[in-house]
Order: structure tokens, then sequence, then C-alpha cells
């Protein structure tokens, strides 16, 4: 177990980083809490993978330190770190068997026969491997596979954090879920720090209590589900996070009203001393759509509606904008010309991509997501 | 339901069958025809059945060509295919050490085969050549053309020489196309390098390694060239083999009976051979222990 801490860490593939561009991941300050699973979700090329590897001592970060409880392991390889990685296929070993293969860590680091035979009988037993122990692993399907490699990071008794590199994407859809569940089980019985990367946010927000949010080379925000749902910190966040993304909109401010064209959207008083061009933005989830004008109201014309199931998805046009608003799945959108309502609480203003004005009264930070 | 229409695929085909019938089948056919024939001149004629061939299968010369020939294949396969993983293990993987260390490794491939037999008659010379005068000079005899051993150490150099680079570069090429992961996950669980190249490095390597095997076997198995241009066989009939023996039974004794049933005997020993490792290469690694 370990609590992990990321010291002013920077990274560069190039040799003389001059500019931001440069970087595949800039400046960043992070402790990984002992016991708790993490997420880092962004795009590809995000230098989610880089950030993890730096972690595991795959990459050597060309400025800041790593510190393990404490302990500074910058210099550590990989071996010498105590810690697991699985990787986005299944790397295990072919001509081996499944026992081998759970064993091979043990027997690298000179475990007794006697305890290695426990080790790997109590782990085999969790990932349901146990029936499958003395095949030969090249002939296991992905799913078992991903289990191996997980597996080899499970036995050894020394691991302080396990790290997982887009660990389903090869795995079958409906397989995903039972490996996910899984994953958590294992966390929950190890208490293991787990940081696991992914470009999807389903499996982030499912698999993390923390998100870090990421994208070229910057972490945007970390934070629990709920508060990435809530309160982006950033443009970015918000439109990554939720499907669809959240609403944004260019707007005026203005004694504490937001201005689209000729519109004017009361967003609520602490947005007061804000002054300009701003961008408002808001989740789908939360604007609500009518058929007649009520109080703050705004005029808005329908042009698609989508039916995803469990919910529609409504394209309306505002002005000159298009937003998406979610409406429940059995209501019957019969009508062209409707009307949108901001919810003040649900308002967000950013400034060059930055969040300025929750228009909340409580502070997000006091909200927790619970099961 | 209409066949023809099912069928135009075959037309397709139809030119590549008639390319092999004529290059391979149609010759094939016509060694076949010889084997069975004593043939004492261009119209004279007699059927003989299997005589040649059991006259083939009794030869002692024969026995002793194809004892030489397993040897020769068996030590290329040897000295070759280890050494060429050793080469393409420490060559760079990137950069501009990579680039340049295969043209170097590639080199040898590159020249044609009289011109290598005269290279190595001449660096192997016990009075002028490089290497051969210089074991000379430090007073160990060596002469091709008087010691069947030197001839045989002789012939064996320039096999290696030649063709050990073609099993570097598939090897090369194999262990480049091993995803970086791998390393990294080896790495991670504490293995030796010893342990990286036994558990991921050869296991990965199999499909180029089998083609490498069947190549050189092949191509050793077939060996003419060398031994032709350094002796011609000798001397005595330290360096005669399969082929050379064929060569001087078809050519220079013109028994074209006798030498067409050899062919066929020759070649479906090659063919048993190439079956026989395909089999066994196919097997390691892929059977299960439960």
């Amino acid at each position: 177990m370990a609590r992990i801490e990321l010291n002013n860490i920077a990274h560069s593939y190039i040799a003389n980083p001059r500019s931001d561009a440069d970087y595949a991941l800039r400046k960043m300050d992070h402790i990984w809490e002992d016991g708790h699973a993490y997420a880092l979700l962004g795009p590809s090329g995000c230098g989610k993978t880089t950030l993890l590897n730096i972690i595991s001592g795959l990459v050597k970060p060309s400025e800041g330190k790593v510190l393990f409880d404490g302990k500074d392991v910058s210099a550590l390889l990989p071996q010498e770190r105590n810690i697991a990685q699985v990787f986005q296929f299944p790397v295990i070993y072919d001509t081996m068997t499944v026992f081998d293969n759970l064993a091979f860590p043990l027997r690298n680091r000179n475990v007794p026969a006697a305890e290695i035979q426990e080790r790997v009988k109590e782990v085999s037993e969790m990932l349901e491997l146990d029936n499958v122990l003395h095949k030969r692993a090249a002939n296991l399907s992905a799913d078992a596979k991903q289990k191996i490699s997980l597996g080899r990071g499970l036995v050894r008794s020394d691991v302080a954090a396990i790290l997982f590199d887009e660990p389903l994407t090869v795995i079958d859809p409906h397989l995903k879920l039972m490996l996910r569940r899984k994953l958590k089980q294992i966390h929950t019985r190890f208490k293991l720090t787990m940081v696991y990367v992914t470009h999807d946010q389903l499996e982030a927000l499912t698999f993390a209590d923390q998100v870090v949010v990421m994208n070229e080379g910057q972490v945007l925000q970390i934070g629990s589900p709920q508060e990435l749902f809530e309160s982006p910190q950033h443009t970015f966040v918000g439109y990554f996070i939720g499907s669809p993304g959240m609403n944004f909109i260019p707007c005026q401010m203005d004694n504490g009203n937001a201005r689209i064209a000729n519109l004017k959207i009361h967003v609520g008083a602490s947005s007061k001393n804000l002054k300009g061009d701003f961008e408002l933005g808001i989740r789908p989830e939360f604007l609500k759509l009518r058929k007649k004008q009520e109080n703050d109201t705004l005029p808005v014309t329908i042009s698609e509606v989508e039916d995803m199931g469990t919910s529609k998805i409504v394209t309306v046009n505002l002005a000159d904008h298009t937003l998406k608003v979610k409406v429940e799945e059995n209501r019957e959108i019969t009508f062209d010309e409707g009307f949108l309502e901001f919810p003040p609480e649900w308002i967000r203003i950013y400034a060059d991509g930055d969040l300025v004005e929750t228009g909340m009264e409580k502070s997000p930070d006091t909200l927790e997501l619970t099961e | 339901m209409n066949k023809w229409e099912d069928n135009k695929a075959w037309f397709m085909v139809i030119p590549v069958f008639l390319v092999v019938a004529i290059s391979a089948i149609i010759p094939l056919m016509t060694v076949v025809n010889y084997s069975l024939q004593d043939i004492f001149g261009p119209n004279q004629r007699v059927f003989v059945g299997l005589e040649w061939y059991k006259d083939a299968l009794t030869d002692p010369r024969l026995h002793a060509a194809l004892k030489r020939q397993l040897m020769f294949s068996s030590l290329v396969l040897l000295i070759e295919i280890p050494l060429g993983i050793l080469i393409a293990l420490m060559m760079p993987k990137k950069g501009w050490g990579a680039s340049l260390s295969l043209v170097l490794v590639a080199l040898p491939l590159l020249i044609p085969w009289n011109v290598i037999g005269t290279i190595w008659i001449i660096f192997m010379r016990p009075d002028i050549g490089l290497l051969g005068a210089a074991i000379n000079g430090f007073g160990i005899p060596f002469d091709h053309t008087a010691s069947g051993l030197d001839a045989w150490i002789t012939v064996m150099m320039m096999e290696v020489w030649h063709w050990t680079p073609l099993v570097v570069l598939l090897a090369y090429a194999g262990l480049q196309a091993i995803q970086e992961a791998y390393f990294q996950a080896a790495r991670i669980d504490g293995a030796s390098g010893w342990a990286i190249f036994r558990y991921i490095q050869l296991p990965k390597l199999r499909g180029v390694l089998t083609i490498a095997v069947l190549l050189r076997f092949m191509d050793s198995f077939l060996i003419y060239a060398e031994p032709f241009v350094l002796t011609g066989g000798g001397p005595g009939n330290s360096t005669t083999f399969l082929s050379i023996y064929l060569v001087k039974l078809a050519v220079g004794q013109f028994d074209l009976g006798p030498a067409a049933a050899f062919s066929i005997i020759y070649f479906l020993i090659a063919l048993l051979f190439c079956w026989l490792f395909y089999q066994v290469l196919l097997k390691i690694g892929t059977g299960d222990k439960s």
C-alpha cells in the first residue's frame, strides 16, 4: 500500500522543450491517496499514459519527483517500485501455463515454492481462473488473459499500487461489465491504490472515486464523478464528460444577467461583478423545455428529436446557437416552437475555458457521491 | 443452378496452373520417365522399372553422400540459427545504428555465388590467402585442397558467412515486431534478461524461426555452388554432398537413368525433412500441457 506523490512532475519526449506544446505532460502536482481508486480520463494523446508510465517508472520524468509514502523513487526501476501494471492488450507469457504466468513475478523474486503455491491459489480463485490453472495461457480468451495480467500484479504481496492502461479495450462489451465489477471487488477487498487510464467516461466514472480529466498534457480537473458532472472546472471537462456534453453559448455578462443576442438569461446575484464576453455552460439534463412561455424562459425552435432508449435528446436553436436538451423518454415532443428554461443554480460561466462563476449557493466541494 | 456461372473463377487460376505445370510438373515428369529407363543414346532406351531406384537405395556412395549431407545441414542449422538470433539481439533497435548494421549484415547476401567462391578460395589459400596464410603462420597446417577436414571447415565458413545474415534479418524483423508492452510487463515482473529472452523473445520468434530453419535446411541440403567452386567435392569425396554426387552421376558419367532415380529420391528426402521440421516447429509452444 502506498500514497503516491507527484512533485512538480513534467515530461517531454523532446530533449530541450521550449514551449508548453513540447511537453507531453505539463507541470503538475498530485497526491494519489493510499487505497483510493483513480481514473485518468482524456482523449487519445492527452498524456495520460505518459503520466501512468511515470508512476510505474517505465518513463523517467524530465522534471520533478515521484514519491511513494514520502520516499523518493524517481531513480528506481519499475521492478523496484512495488507496482503492477495492466496493459491495453493482455500481456501474457505464451509458452507458460496460467499457473506459471501467475507465479512468474514471485519466482523472479525468489519467493519460496510453498508461498507461491498459496498466493497463486488465492488469486486464481478470486479471478475465477482456478479451473484453467494448468492450461496454456495462450489458448485462453482475451478477458481471461487480461485477468492473468491483472493476477500477476495481485499475487505480489508487496504491491503498492496497480496501474491500468485502458485494460478493457480489447474485451467484448458484455464481458467488460463483469471485469469492471471484478476490479471494483478487488479494490474493496485489497484496498490497493489503483490508477486507471481510459478514454471512456463511463468506465472512468463507474470505476473511480476520483477522476482526473486531462487534455493536451494538462490536468484540467480532479474530482468525484458528481463534481465533474455538476461543476466542470473547464469547458473541455463539460464537453468531454456527459452524453451529450455540456452546452456552451457565448454571451455578454452584465449586472448578473447573460445576454445572448437580444435575449437575457438571469444567472444570479453572485455574478453581478462580471462584465464582458464569457461563455455560458449548462448540462442538457438541467435545461427545461416547455411548451408555453413562463417566467424566465426563452423562445427556441426544435430541429431534431433523438430517442436514446432511456431518454430523448432534443436539439433546439436559440438565436443562432444550437443546444441539446435531455427530456424524459415517454415525453412526446409534438411542437416545433418551444420555450427553454435555464435554472440559475445549474448555469456555469466560463472565461477562456475556465470556470469563473457557479451560480450555485453551495460550494461543489461539499458534495459527496454516495453509491 | 447455373454451374458455369459459379465456376468462372477457375479461369483466373488457369494461368498459374499452366506456369506451374510447365516450370515444375512437366520437367519433374520427364525425370520420372528417365528414372524408369536405361538410356544408351537418343533413340535407344529400355524400360527397366524400378531397377535404378533399387540401385540408388543400395549405393554405398549415395549413403556416404547422404550422411555427409545430413551432417552438414545439421551443423549449418546448429550454427546459423543461434548465431543469427544472437546477432539480431545485439543489433541496435533504432536510429542510424540500426540502418547501418542492417546494411552491413545484408552485404554477403548481395554477392553472386561464384564471386563468393572466388573470394573464399583466395581468402583461404595457404600461401597468399589472408586467413589461410595467417592460420599457417600460427604453425597450424591448413590447406583445403589437401585435407578433408580443412575443406569442410572452409565450406562451412562460406555457408555460415553467406547465409547467417538471412537468419539475422528474419530474427531482427521478428524481434522488432514484439510490442513494447511485453518488455515493460516483464520489467515490472522482475524478469531477468535471460527470462525475457526465454519467455518473450524466443516464443515470439517461433514463426520467423520456423521459416529460417526451413529455408536454411532446404538451401544447405541442396548445397552445390560452394563445394563445387572450392574443390569440386574433394579432396577425395570429403565434400561430395548429394547434389555434387548427382551432377557427377548425370553430367560426368552420363548415367541419366540412375541420376533421375536419384533426383527423385533426393527430392523426396528433402520434402520429408521439410514436412518433419514444419510439423515439429508448429507443435512447439502450441500443445496443451493438461
